[in-house]
């Protein structure tokens, strides 16, 4: 075998997974994009597609090259997880549980919009349900409840405290209630970084408005 | 009606069902109840938790909760059964990765064993339209039927998760176009009409109407354009998320995209077990269809009574 060809065949093609994200990538089990032959049956198919920039293919091609950026890019938040791209592709490769764990790796570094960190955070995590009808706002939801015959409050989390309890401790032994305080500190930093720009900008305005 | 102790059911609420649709947990309770079939409470259930915003933050708590609601069911020794598809897809898809995976299996257990509940995987968890079609089966329902609706055309709204992953789904892989729902719906005389993208997703799912809520009010209008062209009376649903996007959606629909669809939608929403128990005879205050309240800012908002109205004389 000539230098050439051998050169050929050990050449490093997947020279960019060595990259951070590709790695996490790899590690959560997301090889199996390596099948992926571009074909975009999954994009084709996309009923979010239809209606935003949301583009199945490219954002797993940019995970699996290494673009970072794509953990930032709100289009991975549009995808209804309809699982027609997951049925459709011809190498079999489980696209929308990708996405799930491409949302997963996303959150770990901090990227979630705020209202999915609320329901997290001040919902789920707080009631055990993600739409709950306890509390005092939600009074029209039992009352709502009552005028089909059923008890104020369904027998669920709502009615047994400890079972809440039980579901917070679940949280905190995976590391959830730590991702979550993480997330929320790295929020208020983010926040106050924003109102001092925000700050700064109007100062520099009053500056030049004096130097007029 | 004598129990018949083969049909028992832990009955999974979730969230949406019993704290903004009620009437749909009504329905399931008084249909089942009429065809024999038991149901259970599952005291101190969770959130399933919702695969779209909880499984995308966190695929380990996702998991973890999904198997202690199923350990609830473990302790009664009884299959569970939701209405929800959202629920049932994070509840069979826990129950089947964890029962293929004994690595997996056995880390979640190890969690579940700090609040003394061990997963067994010693139970089914099943969709009301999977027990109705597949433990009682058509003929048993249709044993039922006492009114035939005539002249009726319904939009059958399937969702995504009761089809699929259809690896994980009791169909036998069919996903592109099952029948079970319809066939189901057609024992009452209603007629299942065919209309554009009849499959595609609400919009509802997949953390996009948290997200974004036109985004997701995009997808219902496009699904209520499709419904609407091929004239359906009502649209018929086994979802609550998916029921509250096509009802509250509408609203949604109408006010953020009013330049475009001309007249505003009203389409009447029912969840399956309403319409089944309508033809079972069964009194339409216990199935949720009759407003009984003076309650603001509740559903349905899109009325039903052009559907009352149109059955009302074929019911007696």
């Amino acid at each position: 075998m000539s230098d050439n060809v051998e050169k050929y065949i050990k050449r490093k093609v997947y020279k960019s997974t060595n990259s951070r994200i590709a790695q996490k990538f790899v590690d959560a089990g997301l090889e199996k994009l390596r099948a992926c032959i571009n074909c975009g049956t999954c994009t084709g198919g996309c009923p979010s597609g239809r209606r935003t920039a949301y583009r199945t293919r490219s954002v797993l091609r940019r995970a699996l090259t290494g673009d970072e950026s794509v953990l930032e890019d709100i289009g991975i938040w549009f995808c209804s997880t309809c699982y027609t791209c997951y049925e459709r592709c011809p190498r079999g490769i489980p696209v929308t549980d990708m996405i799930i764990k491409l949302r997963n790796i996303a959150v770990e570094e901090g990227h979630i919009l705020d209202p999915h960190f609320v329901l997290a955070n001040k919902v789920f995590y707080v009631t055990g349900h993600g739409v709950p009808a306890n509390g005092e706002g939600n009074q029209k939801w039992r009352d709502l409840r009552e005028s089909y015959g059923l008890p104020p409050l369904p027998p669920t989390v709502h009615m047994h405290p400890e079972a809440v309890k039980e579901c917070q401790e679940l949280m905190k032994s995976v590391g959830f209630r730590d991702l979550l305080d993480k997330i929320e500190k790295q929020k208020e930093k983010e926040k106050l970084e924003a109102e001092k720009a925000e700050a700064n900008k109007i100062e520099d305005k009053k500056k030049e408005k004096e130097k007029k | 009606m004598s129990k018949n102790s083969k049909w028992k059911y832990g009955f999974f609420l979730g969230c949406v069902a019993p704290n903004r649709y009620p009437m749909i947990e009504a329905s399931i309770r008084a249909v089942f109840d009429h065809l024999g079939a038991e149901i259970l409470e599952l005291e101190g259930a969770s959130c399933c938790p919702a695969p779209g915003v909880f499984r995308a933050f966190h695929i380990p708590t996702w998991l973890v909760i999904a198997a202690r609601n199923l350990t609830i069911a473990e302790e009664l020794g009884i299959d569970v059964v939701t209405g929800c598809n959202g629920c049932y897809g994070t509840l069979r898809d826990a129950w089947v990765e964890l029962n293929h995976e004994p690595e997996l299996k056995k880390m979640i257990n190890e969690h579940l064993a700090k609040i003394g509940r061990e997963f067994k995987g010693s139970i089914e968890p099943k969709h009301v339209v999977q027990v109705l079609y597949q433990d009682l089966g058509i003929e048993y329902l249709r044993g039922f039927v006492k009114h035939k609706f005539k002249d009726l055309k319904v939009a059958v709204h399937y969702g995504c998760h009761i089809i699929k992953p259809s690896d994980k789904r009791p169909w036998g892989g069919e996903y592109e176009d099952p029948t079970f729902l319809d066939e189901i719906i057609e024992i009452t005389g209603a007629k299942s009409i065919n209309y554009k993208d009849k499959f595609q997703c609400c919009g509802a799912g997949g953390a996009v109407r948290t997200a974004v809520k036109e985004i997701s009010a995009d997808f219902s209008r496009e699904k209520l354009e499709n419904i609407r062209d091929a004239g359906a009376d009502i649209i018929i649903d086994c979802c609550p998320f998916c029921h509250l996007q096509l009802d509250l959606g509408q609203m949604e629909a109408n006010n953020f995209y009013k330049d475009i669809i001309g007249e505003p939608y009203k389409i009447p929403v029912i969840y399956v077990t309403q319409l089944l128990g309508l033809a079972f005879g069964i009194d339409p205050n216990l199935l949720g269809l009759m407003k009984n309240h003076d309650l603001q800012q509740v559903p349905p908002f899109i009325s039903l009574e052009p559907f009352l109205e149109k059955v009302k004389n074929q019911l007696t």
